[in-house]
Parts: C-alpha cells; sequence; structure tokens
C-alpha cells in the first residue's frame, strides 16, 4: 500500500454561486501510484480544473477524503497546506507563473526559501535542478531574456527543487508552439524514467498520449480511466 | 523566512520601482527630517546659550549683586517695577561689608556701565560701554589680553586714568596701530590706552568687541554711577558646588546688613547665568513640547501614504502572491514579506530624513553663529520611528495579501 502516491476517495467540491450551488466534482474515486504518469483529460466543466486544485492542496474539498503520501491532507489547514505544497507537490503552469524580476535561479530557489534551507545551499540545489532540466548555462537571466520553452523549463526546475512526490502540471504546453511542446514532453518523459510521479492536466489529446494512464473526466466524475501496456509510453 | 532574506527582497522590489518609491517616503522623510534639524538646532542653540551667552556675560562661576534682575524673561508688571525702582542701591559701604564677612573664598569686583561716546584725534566712537570695575573683573570674564596688560590692582585703587579697549574699537580709533601707550578721550578727559582684548566675535549679531573698561574709581566713574553706589557687585567662586555657598552667604549677610525681617522679601537681586538662561530654557521647552505633535502629524501622513502604497503593490502583485503561496508560502510568510517591505521604505524615507536634518542643522550652523549638535538619540528616535510607522502602515495591507485565495490570485492578471 506504501506504493499509493495519491489515494482519492468520494472527493466532492461544490461551490455556492449565489442562490445556486454549482457541484464541481461529485464524489471522484482516483488512486496513483509512485512513478505513474497520468493525464487527467475532459472537455471544459468537466471538474478537471477542481480536481487538480484539489490535488495541488489549493483548495479543500467539501467532502469525500484525499490522502497524499499517507497524509489526509482533505482536513488541513491552510498553513498545514501550505507546507505540504512546498515539500510534496511541483506545480507547472500553463503561463510559468515565473517571477519577472528574478533570475532562473531566484525562481527556482524559491520553494526552498520557504522551506527554510540556507542560501548556500539553496543556491546549489537550484542551479542543480536548473543542469537537469539542461538550463545551467542560463543560471542569471531573467525570464523575459528566456524563449518559452526555456521558460517553462525553468518552472520545471523550481517544480523539481523541493524533489516533490508528484509532479503537477495544468496545461504545461498550453502557451506552447508543437516542437517546444514537444521538447517540453520529452523532459517530462525523462522525469518519469527517472522515477518521478507526473500528473499533467490537459485537454489535448496528443499531449495526453505520452501519458501511460489517461483519466477522462465528464460532469463532475470519472467517465474512463484507461491504462496503455507498460513500456508503450517511451 | 529570514528577516535577511526579507530585506534583500524588499531593497530589490523598491530599487524595481524607484520613482514610486521616493514619493511614498517623502512623508517620513519630511517628518523625520524635521526632528532632526529641530533637535540639532534647538540643541546647538542650548550649547550656544550655556556655553557662550551666559558665561561670557554673567562670567564663570560668577554672579552679580543687583539692585534688581538686569536679565528678564517675560513681562515685568508695572508693580514689580515700582517696587524695583524703590529698593536702595548696591553701596560701596555693603560691598565692604560683604567683602569683610564672606568666608568661603570669593572674588569681588564692583561694577558700572553706561555707553558713553570715545574720541580720539576728532575721530568719535558712538555707544561704546564705558565699564569701570576693580582689577580682579580681568579674571572674572577670563578676557584674554592680546596687547599690552590689564590695569593693576595699585592702578585700581588710585584711579588711574588707564583703559583697557576691545578689538573693534581699537580698530575703529587707532586703525593699523598699535593703541598701547597712546590717549584716547572718554567725558573729555584723556586715558592712556595699556592693554587691547582679543577679538570675542558677536553675541547674536552684537559685537563683543566695543568696550572700554577703566579702573571703577577712575574719574569717568562720575559718568557712570551714581556717588557711593555700583550697579553690580560681581562676585566669583572656584566652582559651581561654591558659587551656591557663596550666594547663600552673600544673601544672609545683605538681609542682616539691611536689617530685613524674616518675612519680608529681598530688596536685592543675585543674578547667575542660570537666572540668564531660564527665559531660553523656556523657549526651549515649547519648541520641544511642540515637535512630538508636528513629528507626528508628518508621519502619520507618511504612513498612510505608504499603506496606500503597499495597498497598491498588493493589488499590483496578486499573481505573484499566489505563485509564492502556490510555492508553499505561509500566511505569515506573506505577511512578513510585505510589513518588511513596508517598512524597509519607511526606514529608507527616515535614513534620507537624517541625512537632510542633519544637512539643514550644519546649514544653520554655517549661517548663524549657533553651532549644530546633532543628538544621537534624536537619530535612534528616527530610525525606530520609521521603522515603527513602516511596520503600522504595512500591517493591514500585509493582512490583505495574506488572504488572498492562490487559486483566485494564480488567475489575476
Amino acid at each position: 500500500m506504501s506504493d499509493l502516491v495519491i489515494q482519492i476517495r468520494d472527493l466532492r467540491r461544490s461551490y455556492d454561486m449565489g442562490s445556486e450551488t454549482v457541484h464541481a466534482l461529485r464524489g471522484v474515486d482516483l488512486e496513483i501510484r509512485r512513478n505513474e504518469y497520468v493525464a487527467i483529460m475532459g472537455p471544459s466543466g468537466s471538474g478537471k480544473s477542481t480536481l487538480m486544485n484539489l490535488i495541488g492542496c489549493l483548495d479543500t474539498p467539501n467532502g469525500g477524503e484525499y490522502w497524499l503520501n499517507g497524509q489526509e491532507v482533505s482536513r488541513m489547514s491552510d498553513d498545514a497546506l501550505a507546507r505540504v505544497r512546498n515539500k510534496e507537490i511541483g506545480f507547472v503552469f500553463q503561463t510559468f507563473n515565473l517571477l519577472p524580476r528574478a533570475s532562473a535561479l531566484q525562481n527556482v530557489e524559491l520553494p526552498l526559501v520557504y522551506a527554510g534551507v540556507s542560501s548556500r545551499e539553496r543556491r546549489a540545489m537550484a542551479a542543480d535542478a536548473l543542469g537537469r532540466v539542461g538550463l545551467a548555462d542560463r543560471k542569471d537571466h531573467k525570464p523575459n531574456e528566456l524563449s518559452g520553452g526555456q521558460r517553462q523549463r525553468v518552472a520545471i526546475a523550481r517544480a523539481l527543487v523541493n524533489r516533490p512526490s508528484i509532479l503537477l502540471a495544468d496545461e504545461p504546453t498550453g502557451n506552447l508552439d508543437s516542437v517546444t511542446s514537444e521538447e517540453i514532453m520529452r523532459v517530462f518523459g525523462a522525469l518519469h524514467a527517472q522515477g518521478q510521479t507526473v500528473i499533467m492536466v490537459t485537454h489535448e489529446a496528443e499531449i495526453a498520449a505520452h501519458a501511460a494512464r489517461v483519466v477522462l473526466l465528464r460532469d463532475g466524475g470519472v467517465e474512463s480511466d484507461t491504462r496503455r501496456a507498460q513500456g508503450a509510453a517511451a | 523566512m529570514p528577516l535577511f532574506e526579507a530585506v534583500r527582497m524588499a531593497i530589490g522590489m523598491l530599487r524595481a520601482q524607484k520613482l514610486k518609491s521616493f514619493f511614498s517616503l517623502i512623508g517620513v522623510l519630511i517628518g523625520v527630517t524635521f526632528l532632526i534639524a529641530v533637535v540639532s538646532i534647538v540643541q546647538g542653540m542650548n550649547v550656544y546659550m550655556e556655553d557662550e551667552f551666559a558665561n561670557r556675560l554673567v562670567g564663570l562661576n560668577t554672579f552679580q549683586l543687583r539692585r534688581f534682575p538686569g536679565i528678564n524673561t517675560g513681562n515685568v508688571s508695572d508693580e514689580t517695577w515700582r517696587d524695583w525702582m524703590r529698593r536702595p542701591r548696591i553701596t560701596y559701604a555693603e560691598a565692604d561689608y560683604l567683602e569683610a564677612r564672606v568666608r568661603t573664598p570669593a572674588v569681588f569686583s564692583r561694577y558700572c556701565s553706561e555707553r558713553l561716546p570715545v574720541s580720539r584725534n576728532g575721530k568719535t566712537a558712538k555707544d561704546i560701554e564705558v565699564m569701570g570695575a576693580d582689577a580682579t573683573y580681568f579674571g572674572m570674564k577670563s578676557y584674554d589680553i592680546a596687547a599690552g596688560r590689564p590695569f593693576s590692582p595699585q592702578e585700581a585703587r588710585v584711579g588711574s586714568a588707564v583703559v583697557v579697549i576691545g578689538d573693534l574699537l581699537a580698530e575703529k580709533l587707532f586703525p593699523g596701530a598699535d593703541p598701547v601707550g597712546k590717549d584716547l578721550m572718554i567725558g573729555g578727559l584723556p586715558y592712556r590706552v595699556i592693554g587691547v582684548v582679543a577679538k570675542q566675535g558677536t553675541l547674536f549679531t552684537i559685537s563683543m568687541d566695543k568696550f572700554v573698561v577703566t579702573p571703577f574709581d577712575a574719574p569717568v566713574r562720575r559718568q557712570i554711577c551714581l556717588w557711593n553706589t555700583m550697579d553690580e557687585l560681581h562676585i566669583q567662586a572656584a566652582n559651581p558646588a561654591v558659587m551656591l555657598t557663596v550666594m547663600d552667604e552673600v544673601e544672609s549677610i545683605m538681609r542682616v546688613r539691611r536689617q530685613l525681617k524674616p518675612t519680608q522679601e529681598n530688596n536685592f537681586a543675585l543674578q547667575t547665568a542660570e537666572g540668564a538662561l531660564a527665559g531660553w530654557r523656556k523657549i526651549s521647552t515649547i519648541l520641544f513640547a511642540a515637535l512630538p505633535g508636528l513629528v507626528a502629524i508628518s508621519l502619520v501622513v507618511g504612513g498612510i501614504v505608504i499603506m496606500n502604497i503597499m495597498l497598491m503593490a498588493v493589488s499590483e502583485r496578486t499573481r505573484e502572491i499566489g505563485i509564492r503561496k502556490a510555492l508553499g508560502a505561509r500566511r505569515r510568510d506573506i505577511m512578513a514579506q510585505f510589513v518588511v517591505e513596508a517598512a524597509t521604505l519607511s526606514t529608507i524615507g527616515a535614513i534620507f530624513g537624517i541625512g537632510l536634518g542633519i544637512g539643514l542643522a550644519y546649514t544653520v550652523k554655517a549661517l548663524t553663529p549657533f553651532p549644530a549638535a546633532v543628538a544621537p538619540w534624536s537619530v535612534g528616535v528616527a530610525v525606530g520611528l520609521g521603522v515603527a510607522v513602516g511596520m503600522a502602515a504595512g500591517i493591514y495591507p500585509a493582512s490583505r495579501a495574506s488572504k488572498l485565495d492562490p487559486i483566485v490570485a494564480l488567475r489575476s492578471e
């Protein structure tokens, strides 16, 4: 059982929109094992953003349970969730979400700042993470001095630097052209091959095809959960 | 997050927005400038009043026995004035009586003065302070004799027609020449110049070098003193503590001599440098009392400006806050970031204010006779206020930032 990174049971999330209540998730069950490569798909309104926010500990559910790496995070306080985000989750966003005034290295250091790592150690760890995504020579560049693909790789380095349990990517290629998208997907593939658990939210079937498992959401529930044969991912 | 990290981050942010940061710290800057400048100038004036004014005018460890106080602060009512005019003058006999009975070692000098014209070879200097005094007077006033010599006790005793003159008068009547050994005329009689006192400069822009000192019993006494009396008896003690003892003695001996009943008030006055300073003390107390109010107003304004700037920063940087939260910043990390940023902003304002205030104080020093004395405590208070105002102004915007929902914040443009 310790192999399970994510264990979700009957997860529910609804929003009060004035007089109406919108049920974004109506009871989702999902289990993800270590070193899985999962794509979460679904049309808009299917609840995939809500699920991603919950998995990313940015939001808390109204009902059900969410266990991340053996801890029940569905009942945690804000500050405890912040710590979980810091230690367990590496975010990669569609819009990169880098701090524009900080250098690539400083951006990658950011999660370590909140983890309380000393500045010398931080620099070393951040430089190492940048090396893993092939940007060792772009440390001191500001985001606006980097191409889209390079920016997303900085964001991936930032997501990796704390050695998180899951790499959580939200439409990671949404702002990139097809060549660069392939380049980013190769980075994800390599990280997966090194043992990283990767969860990716996307609406592009082409991108989802890189994953070994595709979870399709519809109307706030899981419609299908398909696994490809082992070894076909590469 | 360590404080150092937060301060470094704050400075980076401020450098990125130089102009906005500058305007936002203007309030604190003005408040602190004001604080430093006023404290420095008032303290400088204090030093000036105590060292220069009081000691030069009255003399070190010296007090004067007078008919009534010569240096008055505030208004003297007509009634008091009439009462003073009824008092007897200080007589020779009283001076001798005192000199014989005061047990504590002290030095005495009779003193009279009047503004009279002084002339030489048709050249006339008007409004010269002509003073009659005993030989001990030179020691009391710590006069620095630049040329010649002071008059001797023998010359004083016989009332020789000799004078020691001030630097400016020497320049006026003896331009380019050595006045020592030459004569000048006071009240139609010739006096021999035997010494010149070194330049003393000005006091409140009034020259201190337009004077003549003659022996008390020199002929000119008839023009500057009433018969057998004196304006003041100057008494000098060895040090400030002894001076108080001597004052007590003089007071009680005078009361005995004048046969005052215990219920009667003194019909004479003892004037000290302290007394002369009382009026100035009142003014500086008022200034110091008003200062906190004035500083507080500008700091409150400065704080409000900073608070607004920080609120703007929070809404401009909502996305950044979202990113930081997604990466693991807790509420208190975000809170600390914005409070430290506000405090850094305001402290930088305070530091510029300290510089400007000191500059202002030194400008005043350069343009006036007052020495500027920058008080170290005022610099400390200024820095403390800067930090405190910034923190207070930063708390509300920081708490708004810390409460942002990361999902909403990440979605903002």
